[in-house]
Formats: C-alpha cells, structure tokens, sequence
C-alpha cells in the first residue's frame, strides 16, 4: 500500500470510528443485548450443565462465546447501515469524486466495524472477568479471542457492507439482520453439538460455521488450547470474512461506476 | 486562460435499462469562465448528463470533454480539474462542518500543514465558520448546501459542478449561495455548470443556457438571445363578467396569435409588440367588454420553453419559479 | 358526529393505515415475525434436551414450554414495533397532521392499540402453526385456550400502550431502545427456558419480582392444561394495561401540547 491509499485509508477509517461512536442507538444495543443475553443465559441455563456429558460447570463459561458472534451480528448491521446512508444521501458520490481508490474506501468503512469490534471483545471479556469468568488459555488467550472476534466482526460487516453495496438500500441492511440472527441461533449456541436432542437442528448446527466460530471461542475459555477448535474457528471466521469482502469489493465496482 | 472548451459534448447520450433514453443526443459546448445554466423540468435529464460529465456515469454512447479531458478515457485527471456539488446535499450528519473538510482535503491529498488551513478559509468564504465544531444534522439546509460548496472547493477546481443548488432553500440563503457562484465565475474565473428547474436562477446568473427536455436540448444562448427569439410580449385579460369571455376572445384576436391562459382569461401575444396594449384597452372597451384584470407579460424563459416544447416548464406556476414571470400589471 | 363515532371512525382509520402499512412492506413485519420464530425454532430445537435436566416438571413437552415464552414475546414486540411505527410517524409529520386533523384523539391511540393487536394476531397465527407443525403437545382445553390468548393480549395491548407513550413524548426514532430494552429486559428476565425453581443466580431473583414470571408461568399452565395462579395473574395484567394506559394518555397530551 502506498502513502496515498494509506492515507486514505486512515481518513476513512477514523470518519468510519467517529460516525459509528457517534450514534449510541448503534453502539449500546451492540453491547448492551449481547451482555443482556450472557446475563441471562448465564442465570437461567445455569442447570443445564447438570445435563450428562455438558462441557463446563458453569454455564457462563460455555455461553460467553455467543457475546462476541453476537457482537459480530451488530458489526454486519452498523457496517452496512452506514455504507446504504453513504449511498442514499450521496456521500458515496461526494468520495468517488476524489481520487479515491476502490480497496481504500472498502477497507476504510470496515475500519469502524473493526472499531466498534474491539470496544465489544474487550467488554464481553471484562465483563466475563467480573462475573468471575477464567479464561482457561490465559492472558494470550485472550488475545487470541480478540483476535479472532475482530475477524467475526470483519466477516459479518462486510456481509452488512456486500448488501448495502448491491442494493444501495438501509432496509435490506435490516431486512438481513434477522437472517444473520437465524444463523447465530442455529448453531451450537446454546447447547454443545452433542447434546443437541433434535435430528435436523444438529445436522444444521454441524454444517453452520457459526458453530465452529463459538466452538473456538469456547475452546480457548473451558479446555484452554485445542489447535483443531482454534484452527477450524479461524479458519470459518476467515472463510467468511474472504468471501463476503471479494463480493462486496465486486458489489462496490458496480455501485461506484466511474470512469 | 486556455480558448479550448471548459466542457464540450457531441452526441451525448444515456439509456437505462427499461426506461427512456434519459439523455438524447445533447451537444453543448460551454467557454472557460463561463457560468452556464442547464435548465429543464424535473426528470429532463440535466442530473444524468452532469453525472456523465462528472465521470460518476458512463455515457451510453458520444463523447465529452470535460477540461480538454475525455470523460470515459480520462477520469482521473478531469476529476482533478472539477468539483461538484450533486442534488442531494452529501453530507454526513454525525460529522461537524470542520471535520468534513478534513476530510476531503486529506482524500483530495492536500499536504498535511495545508489541510487546516484550506479547510478554514473555504468555511470562512461559505460563513459556516461559527458553525464549523457544530455536527451537520443539526444545520439548515442553506447551510448544508454552502458546506457542499466549499467541499466541491478544496482543490481549487477549475469547473464547478453545481446540480439544482437551491432546491429546497429559503430565498436569503438562495441569494447568499447566488452571489457565491457570481463571485466565484467573476474573480477567480471558475467555470460553472449548473443546472436547474427555476427560471429566475437561470436568468439571473447564467451567461448562457440550455433548455433541456426529455433528454434532447431544446434551446441554447443567452437569456436574452432566447426571449428576442420568442420576441413580442403577450397580454392577458380577465372580462368582469365570465359571460364576455367569448366576445373578448375574438377582439383579441385581432391583435395576434392566441397562448395558453388560465381558464377565466383570455391571452394574445401582440403582433404589434406592447405599442398595441392602448389599442387592445380602446378595442375592448369599444365593444362595451369590461375588463376586471389585464396583465402585460415580457418573454420570459418559461415563453421560450412553451414555444419549444409546448409546454410550460414544470413548477413554474409555484414558489420561486413564479417570480420569474415579472408581471407588469396595467390597470384596467 | 357524535363523540364515540369520531373516536371509532378515527381508530379505524388510523388500524386501517398501520394494517395497509405492515402488510405492504416486508421491512416492518418481517423482523417482528422472524425473531419469535427464529427464538422458537432455536429453542424448542437447540435445547430440549433441557427438559431431561433433574427437577424440570411441565405437563406437556418442551415445544410447548418454549411456545409459551414466545407467545408472549410476539405478543410484547407487536406491540414495541407498533411504538416503533407512532415514532416514525411523529417522524415524518404524519401524526402531527393527524393531532391537527382527528376530532378525537383518544381515537388516535385506540387505532395505535388496534395496528398493535393485528400485529400481534398476525405472527401469533404463523408461530402458533409452526409450533403445532413441530408437535407441540397442547393439553388444555377450549377455556384454557382462551384464557391463553386473552392474556397474550393483555401483554400485546400494554406493550403498544407503552410503547405509543415513550413515541409520543420523544416523537423520534431514536427512542426505538428506549421502547425495545425495558420490555426485552421484563421479558428475558423471567423463567424463559427453564421453570422458574430451575433458574439460579440474579435472574432467579429478578424473576421473582418480574411480573412477566406469573404471566409467563399461568401462560404455560393454559398450554399445558394445569393452569395456576389464574386471578391474581390476570389482575396483574389488566394492572399493567391500566399502568400503560395512563402512561400513554400522558404521552398523547405532551404530544398535543407540541403539534
């Protein structure tokens, strides 16, 4: 990367971090539901580690990895209602007429969703810290659950950034949010893939990478390393992140048309 | 300052998939420092061909230049000669006034110790300096389209894209964004396209103008070139009884050719140029025909549209287009 | 017209443009048919391994257990999102048009109630047979039945009565959260996946005093045909409709002093 696109791409990064710190109905219901959800899982499936063959003595060791996909979830909304208002009000107009380049701006909008990504993992894990949360891998563990959460949230808001790109339109940003939830909820969310009783539900939580996602998270904080779990979550979370980020930067060559 | 075109079309045009041809064959040629005024009714085709000339837009086939430069082969380097300031006032509303010019300045690559400083001035120029640290979902509309303009500034463009200005503004902030364009055109000798639907605009600041309706230009020339064409003023009148209308229709008629009026009045445009109207005034009252209302008209630009096209430029009969018409009442 | 067919014509009218507006546009009703689904789908599938957790008594199956939580979650959110349609509305001018126009404007509210009602019908119909098409287990009888359904609708109308409060003080978008977040929260913290004696920590205590534990807890009852706590918890509800209701009236003056 050269001077020129560094320095755009830090210019739109920091307008991708200012804008989105900007508006709380974006920033707090993106840490607020996913430690509403951890709160009462953590209560109210307490007992379900009780089930024979469940992974963990306390449930919130086991659920706390769903906060930081769920955190992804908002990254794809807040990435992609904020690349549609660039679009309908123009802004995205006003950015082409300067000597921009294409990868720039992409990799600038997604700067905010990165943002906003780490404000989240750092939450969840202090958060989980106060609950009386281990972390069975450690300090680097940690790390490397922020890490892989930042690449959830990468995957997630360049799936948000693809469909503003191709549709141009703020309610098919939202129209899409529900489906991603369905994809959070039918995965090993709630229960270890074992454990989960009905036939198609496990089929489908074995073929979501979803599952994987989690099922990395969670190896770092229960088992502490296990390179299969790390290697599969990383490599889902990446799969993800590389093909929405090829088809949004395709989506932004038909939306950004100029000669 | 160079004698080539500032921007030059031949041919232009522009279809989208399953529509009409938005742009039809439009060839214009606009001088260097020249402010040149687009004019059309909603959906003519002005914001397609500055998208195309802007390079925001492929043309369907034809060519233009836009600063000497191709717009299809040569993007980049007439995007370096040109600012724009589109229809829709692009702005981001959790961003202050400063901000946004730091930001196009860093995108436009203006060296780092220039950035503040550009940015400064330009708000300076508009008159958004107090409201510079103010995030722009709280500015007015006025105030929004001045930033828009000092954005479309920052790297000194030599051919200023101005896509429907006004629409929407209050007539002080209208005025106030006028006499901007005027002194830029005059002192720093930008070049100015700008399209819009208001007569008055297209008058009052343009030196030369393109009508433009249904993707084909129409008329092109001065203002005033364009109403000497259409030339002799028209008078309408309204009888004091409706029941008279008919009666002074036909001694209308002898004064020149019938135009279109409302429906309770009755209009001619005078053969004889406004000498006539002592004449038309002993004619009516000769035949006994009361006259409630009777109204001289000069050509005006919506004279020249309706001579062109047949019909009356859309939104002239409301808000700020109507003052356009200058009416020259004469008691009756 | 006298004043009860002004408020009825009003409130029909004001129905008739909320129907015409959910049922036209997939961005509105789709999100609010889609969570209760999805939660339904996630849970009666994802976790009904919980029923076998030791000291897990319902009469019927864990279909059913989950049905009654999202029963009464498309019951509560009919009634947010309409909040969320009144907000739009002070929005875009149209309710200050209709605070000028309307001669009643109780009536403007009652047709709030009525969109609200629909909305709550409408998903409560498609999850009703989703949930029987996964075999939900129904013991209760035609009374149980109703005394099920007026209570999702007690839930709905409170709902849409407060939410049409928060729209109408705030009379922006922006107080979206304000409307979702306290009934997510009464909603979540109550027994939802788990009887109440099976759920631990500060949940268990925030159940105990979350009116939506009784509600929630008798909803169940209906389904399962045992139905408990019948009086107290309908009195509660109508307390709550009651609550709402004052708290709209205040709403529909401050936005009357406004228009």
């Amino acid at each position: 990367m050269n001077r020129a696109t560094a320095l755009q791409v830090g210019t739109l990064a920091r307008r991708s971090i200012v804008r989105t710190l900007r508006q709380p109905a974006m920033v707090v219901p993106a840490l607020f539901f996913p430690l509403l959800l951890l709160a009462v899982n953590a209560g109210g499936l307490q007992r379900a580690t009780d089930l024979p063959g469940f992974p963990a003595d306390h449930y919130l060791d086991f659920v706390l990895a769903v906060c930081f996909v769920q955190g992804g979830l908002f990254a794809a909304n807040s990435a992609g209602t904020n690349v549609a208002n660039d679009i309908e009000t123009g802004f995205l107009n006003r950015l082409s007429l300067t000597p921009l380049r294409k990868t720039a701006l992409l990799m600038g909008q997604l700067a905010g969703v990165l943002a906003l990504g780490l404000i989240q993992a750092v939450t969840f894990l202090v958060v989980g810290a106060i609950a009386g949360e281990g972390i069975h891998a450690g300090v680097a563990g940690a790390l490397v659950i922020v890490a892989l959460a930042l690449l959830i949230s990468l995957g997630f808001g360049s799936i948000g950034a693809f469909v503003a790109l191709r549709t141009g339109s703020g309610e098919a940003v939202q129209g899409i949010f529900p489906l991603m939830f369905a994809a959070l909820f039918l995965s090993s969310m709630a229960l270890p893939r074992n454990l989960i009783e009905t036939d198609w539900f496990r089929e489908v939580a074995t073929w979501n990478p979803v599952s994987y996602m989690l099922e990395g998270i969670r190896s770092l904080v229960i088992t502490g390393w296990d390179g299969e779990a790390l290697a599969l979550g990383f490599a889902c979370a990446g799969g993800v992140a590389l093909i929405a980020l090829v088809a949004a930067a395709a989506a932004l060559r038909t939306q950004m048309v100029r000669t | 300052m160079s004698s080539s075109p500032a921007i030059e079309t031949a041919d232009l045009v522009r279809e989208f998939k399953k529509g009409p041809r938005a742009v039809d064959g439009v060839d214009i040629q606009v001088a260097p420092g020249e402010v040149f005024g687009f004019l059309g009714p909603n959906g003519a085709g002005k914001s397609t061909t500055v998208h195309m000339l802007t390079t925001l837009l492929p043309p369907t086939s034809g060519s233009a230049r836009v600063a000497g430069h191709d717009v299809v082969e040569e993007g980049t380097r007439v995007r370096a000669a040109i600012g724009a300031a589109l229809q829709e006032a692009a702005l981001d509303p959790f961003l202050t006034g400063r901000e946004h010019m730091k930001l196009q300045t860093a995108l436009h690559g203006l060296p780092r110790e220039q950035r503040a400083r550009r940015g400064d001035e330009l708000l300076g120029r508009v008159g958004l300096t107090d409201a510079a640290d103010r995030k722009v979902g709280g500015y007015s509309g006025g105030m929004k389209r001045r930033l828009d303009l000092a954005l479309a500034l920052v790297h000194g463009p030599r051919i200023l894209f101005l896509d429907e200005p006004t629409t929407g503004l209050d007539v002080q902030s209208r005025s106030a964004l006028w006499a901007e364009v005027q002194r830029l055109a005059s002192d720093d000798g930008v070049t100015v396209f700008l399209t819009t639907q208001y007569l008055e605009e297209a008058d009052q600041l343009a030196d030369r103008i393109a009508i433009i309706d249904r993707g084909k230009i129409v008329a092109q020339g001065t203002p005033d070139d364009l109403k000497d064409e259409i030339g002799r003023p028209s008078v309408e009148v309204i009888p004091a009884e409706p029941a008279d209308l008919a009666r002074m229709k036909s001694v209308l008629a002898r004064f020149g050719e019938s135009v279109a009026s409302p429906p309770k009045a009755a209009a001619v445009r005078l053969s004889g140029g406004d000498a006539q109207l002592a004449d038309v005034v002993r004619a009516l009252d000769a035949e006994g025909i009361r006259v409630q209302h009777l109204q001289l008209h000069a050509p005006t630009l919506d004279d020249v549209f309706l001579a062109k096209t047949g019909r009356h430029l859309e939104g002239a009969g409301d808000g700020a287009a109507v003052e356009d018409a200058e009416p020259d009442p004469v008691a009756a | 017209m006298s004043r009860a067919g002004g408020t009825r014509d009003v409130a029909l009218a004001v129905a008739w443009r909320g129907a015409h507006n959910y049922f036209t546009n997939p961005a509105i009703f789709i999100p609010g048919l889609l969570f209760p689904l999805f939660f339904f789908t996630a849970f009666a599938g994802g976790l009904s391994r919980v029923d076998s957790v030791p000291g897990f008594e319902f009469g019927s199956n864990y279909t059913a257990f989950v049905y009654g939580f999202v029963l009464m979650q498309a019951s509560a959110f009919g009634g947010v999102f309409t909040g969320f349609s009144i907000a739009r509305d002070f929005e875009s001018g149209f309710s200050r048009r209709l605070l000028l126009a309307a001669p009643s404007h109780g009536g403007i509210v009652a047709g709030y109630w009525l969109t609200g009602v629909m909305r709550a019908v409408f998903t409560i119909c498609i999850i009703t047979v989703v949930a029987l098409a996964a075999g939900m287990d129904v013991q209760g009888g035609g009374i149980d039945l109703l005394g099920l359904y007026t209570l999702a609708l007690l839930v709905n109308a409170a709902a849409t009565l407060f939410g049409c409060g928060v729209a109408m003080r705030l009379r922006t978008m922006q107080a979206g959260p304000l409307m979702q977040i306290p009934v997510f929260l009464l909603l979540f913290l109550a027994p939802v996946w788990l009887p109440y004696d099976l759920i631990t920590g500060w949940v268990h205590a925030a159940a105990t005093v979350n009116p939506m534990t009784l509600i929630l807890t008798t909803e169940r009852g209906f389904v399962a045909g045992d139905p408990v706590h019948v009086v107290i918890t309908f009195a509660v509800g109508a307390a709550l409709v009651g609550a709402a209701l004052l708290w709209a009236r205040g709403g529909l003056h401050s936005a009357e002093q406004a228009a």
